[in-house]
């Protein structure tokens, strides 16, 4: 780089005006290259170069902005979850949360390699004992710092991570208390997903919602009835002393171990099984799935008994019928019984009526000038009346009413009629021959 | 992902294919033999089309059948053709005015094929050779050829291509094209002039081309048809001839197959050599059932070919005299083509060019170790860089009104505190442009004077120091043996001179200092400087 000549005179801005560039030349630059691309699109679209240079660097920066942010950064924690971590021994690393030093507690066992690197390395940063000594603590102060390191041990170990995690109980998701009122899915899904992360086989069937098919939801209780999980207790195990002195007791602690480990793992599984019994008998689904069979099997009852009702049914209505119309009968003939002395009484009325009319049908008409004879009318008249027919008698009767004036000779011909019917002798008719 | 665009350098003597894949790396593509250095030549056996190391092999057997060195026939009239070169292949017939070549096909047909047919078959097979190494199919293409290529022959290379489904986007200079690739990975920190040289099996060309902002200008080429690659060859061969007729007191010239096996081998021995400092050549039965073993060190052959190597150097320089340049102007040598794998080539260039001048090439670590792939890189960079663009914007682009620009006859810039020039924009640079320089540490009162600068070589001849012997019998004796000879050293210098002053401006307690340099379309030249500071601006405008 070079200098520039001090001002000794009061220049501002002196143009040598008489002065002129020597004349350019023109030729053809080379088409090829990002900067020729650029010239092309400047002098075709008549930028200046400030508003080339603003367009380019809004460009720029768009792709940065793509570039810079790492997803993963969102997932760390921003500061120490758990402040009790700092004063925490670094003897007793086991005891401490590992993924918590990390600055891991969101991630815990869903942390991939890259990110524990990631995270240890911002860890580091943070609390290296050269770090905290520049802000006044003692060098020897390191206690986290050697948390940390641990914690970056074990974990990118991937066999030393197997039996961290299985004894990472802070990632375990507790079941709702028994007797609470809560949402079945929303409390059991989160401990379905964290007990899946011990499961041998993988992808684990999801708990799902309420809207679960039938099928899926029996596939996922068995296989957590079948659940096959690789956890061990290794990690909780009792350091074993390595001292070649006391080989019995080194054994000793060895069996001890192992004992607690197998009991552990009992005690694990039989967990386990109680914790989907448990949902199983919660599960709304199964209880709706009972509810839809037993209504089912009574529908399917139904159905298979139809013809039987359908036949009783038939039955009972013919009964019914038959003995509607018994009833319908008797109440006719009782009827017709009663219509029939009716009538009979009226026609004996009428009888009586018509005879009576007969009778006195002579003297109405004033025994037709022969008061003298009425005895022997009234007598011979009663002969005829009782000899009349009904029939007769009602003609007779008709004749008479209709004509009064003609009584005789109506009578008369009753007369002749019952002698000609010989039903009369003509001697007790005298009258009326 | 739409299917790449592909770079290909289409030479006379091998082709490259290239593009950029996925990872932002430009990948040469090799054949399904392995080639990445594909031989441009068809061979035809039978019902059976060669193409590439396999048919090169063809040419000692079946050399009436294998086309070879086709490239520079094309479009070209068949009066103007220079044949010479496809005597050791099939020969050239004139079909339709052009050229074209007669083939034998199965059983005994001939078949005749011109010029433009055979580039497409050649495109055809370069193109297969893509689609299944990039596994998607290649439709477009952009291609490097030479600066002296005529519109006519442009024009035939469209048609060829787009024959067997081949759509050309851009063609490039072949100069250009490998300055692209080499500054991709190897960037200049300033604007220089650089020669491009592109030592080729058959012919060579140079370019002088200046960089200014990215931005290149070809100042100007030369061709040498009769220097390339063969030429080494040929010297190479009348070497072994000659040792094969002292040894065998037969001569293997005589005989066409003989020579196709010589030239074979000799083209073989020349590329070990280049590698390693010895080499030997084996040929069964070369000439008259007698075989031919002989083992040759790099230093031989470096005899052998002086007098060609020295055309190679030649070349260089005329190519500078005629872009009306001083090799001290010039910052770097950047060679490609085959031929620049021979390490005599770079270091007879350093010993004839200045030290300011650097020669990329294989044996130089700010250069690619693959000279021979230069072409086609280049070519995918920019097919790549294309793919961003669409074709209406490129063919606007590639209008004349764009093409042609303004180019600064003479240098521009500041005098600094020792009165002397340093040059800003310099010359040959195209505008409009803008150039930004900061000075932090630029401070006080300032004044920043704009000048024109002439530069010119300094010639200042050193005189040789006087021995400081007190005995001059003893400085005799030695003087008989030293090196130290008595001629004078001339050491020549690049130096600029103050021209014309343009304008001054004066600055007052800069903290500082960004000075911009801007040309417009119409030539007016903006000063500006800016306190960095204070944000306080001095503008200036001519």
């Amino acid at each position: 780089m070079f200098t520039l000549p001090a001002l000794t005179s009061d220049i501002v801005v002196q143009i040598n005006a008489g002065a002129s560039k020597t004349a350019p030349v023109r030729r053809p630059i080379e088409p090829v290259g990002r900067a020729f691309m650029h010239h092309a699109q400047r002098t075709l679209r008549n930028h200046t170069w400030s508003e080339f240079e603003k367009i380019q660097a809004s460009q720029n920066v768009q792709r940065v902005d793509e570039s810079k942010v790492d997803p993963d950064e969102a997932l760390f924690d921003t500061e120490l979850t758990d402040d009790s971590l700092l004063q925490h021994d670094p003897r007793d690393w086991k005891t401490a949360d590992l993924y918590a030093a990390m600055g891991l507690s969101k991630l815990r066992y869903r942390a991939t390699e890259p990110q524990i690197i990631k995270a240890h390395r911002k860890q580091v940063l943070k609390h290296h004992p050269d770090k905290k000594s520049a802000s006044g603590a003692g060098l020897e102060e390191d206690g986290f710092f050697k948390i940390i390191q641990k914690a970056y041990e074990t974990l990118t170990d991937s066999n030393k991570r197997m039996q961290y995690d299985s004894c990472d109980f802070n990632a375990d998701v507790e079941p709702p208390k028994k007797g609470s009122k809560y949402d079945f899915y929303e409390a059991w899904g989160p401990v379905f997903e964290s007990e899946a992360r011990f499961s041998k086989k993988q992808p684990v069937p999801t708990l799902g919602g309420a809207s679960t098919k039938k099928d899926e939801v029996e596939k996922f209780y068995t296989f957590w009835h079948r659940f096959d999980s690789w956890r061990t207790f290794e990690f909780l195990d009792e350091d074993v002393p390595d001292d070649s002195s006391n080989r019995d007791h080194k054994r000793y602690i060895e069996r001890k171990n192992k004992a607690a480990r197998d009991k552990k793992k009992t005690v694990d599984i039989g967990r386990l099984v109680k914790l989907v019994e448990r949902a199983m008998n919660e599960d709304p689904r199964i209880k709706q799935f009972k509810e839809d069979e037993k209504k089912e099997k009574e529908r399917k009852k139904w159905e298979r008994e139809a013809g039987a009702r359908a036949e009783a049914e038939a039955k009972a209505k013919a009964e019914a019928e038959a003995k509607l119309k018994a009833e319908a009968d008797a109440k006719l003939a009782a009827n017709a019984k009663a219509d029939k002395k009716k009538a009979k009484e009226a026609a004996k009325a009428a009888k009586k009526k018509n005879k009576r009319a007969i009778r006195s049908s002579a003297k109405e008409a004033e025994y037709f000038g022969d008061a003298d004879k009425a005895a022997t009318i009234d007598e011979q008249l009663g002969h005829i009346v009782d000899s009349l027919d009904d029939e007769q008698l009602v003609s007779v009767a008709d004749k008479l009413k209709a004509d009064a004036s003609a009584t005789k000779a109506v009578l008369s011909d009753a007369a002749k009629a019952l002698v000609d019917a010989k039903k009369l002798p003509a001697s007790m008719l005298t009258y009326f021959s | 992902m739409a299917s790449p665009i592909v770079g290909i350098a289409f030479g006379n003597t091998s082709s490259s294919i290239a593009y950029v894949n996925p990872k932002n790396d430009v990948d040469v593509i090799a054949n399904p033999d392995g080639e990445r250095c594909i031989p441009t030549v068809l061979s035809y056996v039978g019902e059976d089309e060669y193409h590439g190391g396999q048919a090169l092999q063809q040419l000692v057997r079946n050399s009436k059948n294998t086309i070879i060195n086709f490239r520079d026939l094309l479009g070209v009239p068949f009066a103007e053709c220079d044949l010479s070169k496809c005597s050791a292949g099939a020969p050239v017939v004139e079909i339709d005015g052009k050229a074209g070549f007669v083939v034998v096909r199965g059983n005994g047909q001939q078949e005749r094929l011109t010029v433009d047919e055979v580039v497409s078959r050649h495109l055809n097979q370069l193109k297969l050779a893509a689609e299944d190494y990039i596994g998607q199919s290649v439709a477009e293409t952009v291609v490097s050829v030479p600066t002296n290529f005529t519109d006519a022959q442009k024009k035939a290379l469209y048609a060829a291509a787009e024959k067997v489904g081949l759509k050309i986007i851009q063609l490039i200079n072949e100069p250009s094209s490998a300055l692209l690739a080499h500054v991709q990975d190897y960037p200049f920190d300033s604007d220089v002039n650089v020669v491009v040289a592109d030592f080729g099996g058959v012919r060579s060309d140079a370019a002088v081309i200046a960089i200014r902002n990215g931005i290149y200008t070809l100042l100007a080429t030369a061709h040498d048809a009769t220097l390339g690659g063969d030429a080494l060859d040929a010297e190479l061969i009348e070497y072994f001839a000659k040792d094969f007729e002292k040894k065998n007191h037969s001569n293997p010239r005589t005989n066409a197959k003989s020579m196709a096996k010589l030239r074979a081998n000799a083209e073989l021995t020349k590329k070990t050599l280049s590698n390693v400092t010895s080499a030997t050549i084996s040929i069964d039965s070369l000439a008259d059932g007698f075989d031919y073993h002989a083992s040759v060190n790099r230093m031989r052959y470096e005899l052998v070919a002086n007098k060609v190597l020295g055309r190679f150097g030649q070349f260089i320089e005329d190519v500078i005299a005629k872009a009306e340049l001083d090799p001290l102007d010039v910052s770097a040598v950047l060679l490609c083509g085959g031929s620049s794998f021979t390490p005599k080539l770079s270091s007879n260039l350093e010993f004839l060019l200045p030290e300011s001048v650097q020669i990329l090439g294989p044996q130089n670590k700010n250069a690619t170790n693959y000279p021979n792939e230069l072409l086609a890189c280049g070519a995918a960079r920019q097919a790549q860089l294309l793919s961003n663009y669409d074709a209406e914007e490129l063919a606007k682009a590639l209008e004349p009104v764009v093409i042609n620009t303004e180019h600064l006859k003479k240098a521009i810039g500041v005098v600094d505190a020792e009165g002397n020039f340093v040059p800003v924009l310099f010359a040959e640079t195209s505008f409009p442009v803008k150039k930004t320089l900061s000075l932090k540490s630029a401070k006080g009162d300032l004044l920043i004077g704009v000048y024109e600068g002439d530069h010119h070589i300094k010639e200042t001849v050193r005189e040789v120091d006087p021995k400081d012997g007190n005995n001059k019998d003893e400085d005799d004796d030695e003087s008989d043996w030293s090196d130290d000879d008595d001629e004078p050293d001339v050491i020549r210098e690049k130096h600029y001179t103050l021209g014309t002053k343009l304008m001054e401006l004066g600055i007052r307690g800069a903290q500082g200092l960004e000075i911009s340099f801007n040309i417009n379309k119409s030539g007016v030249l903006r000063v500006a400087a800016r306190d960095l500071k204070s944000g306080h601006v001095v503008k200036g405008e001519i």
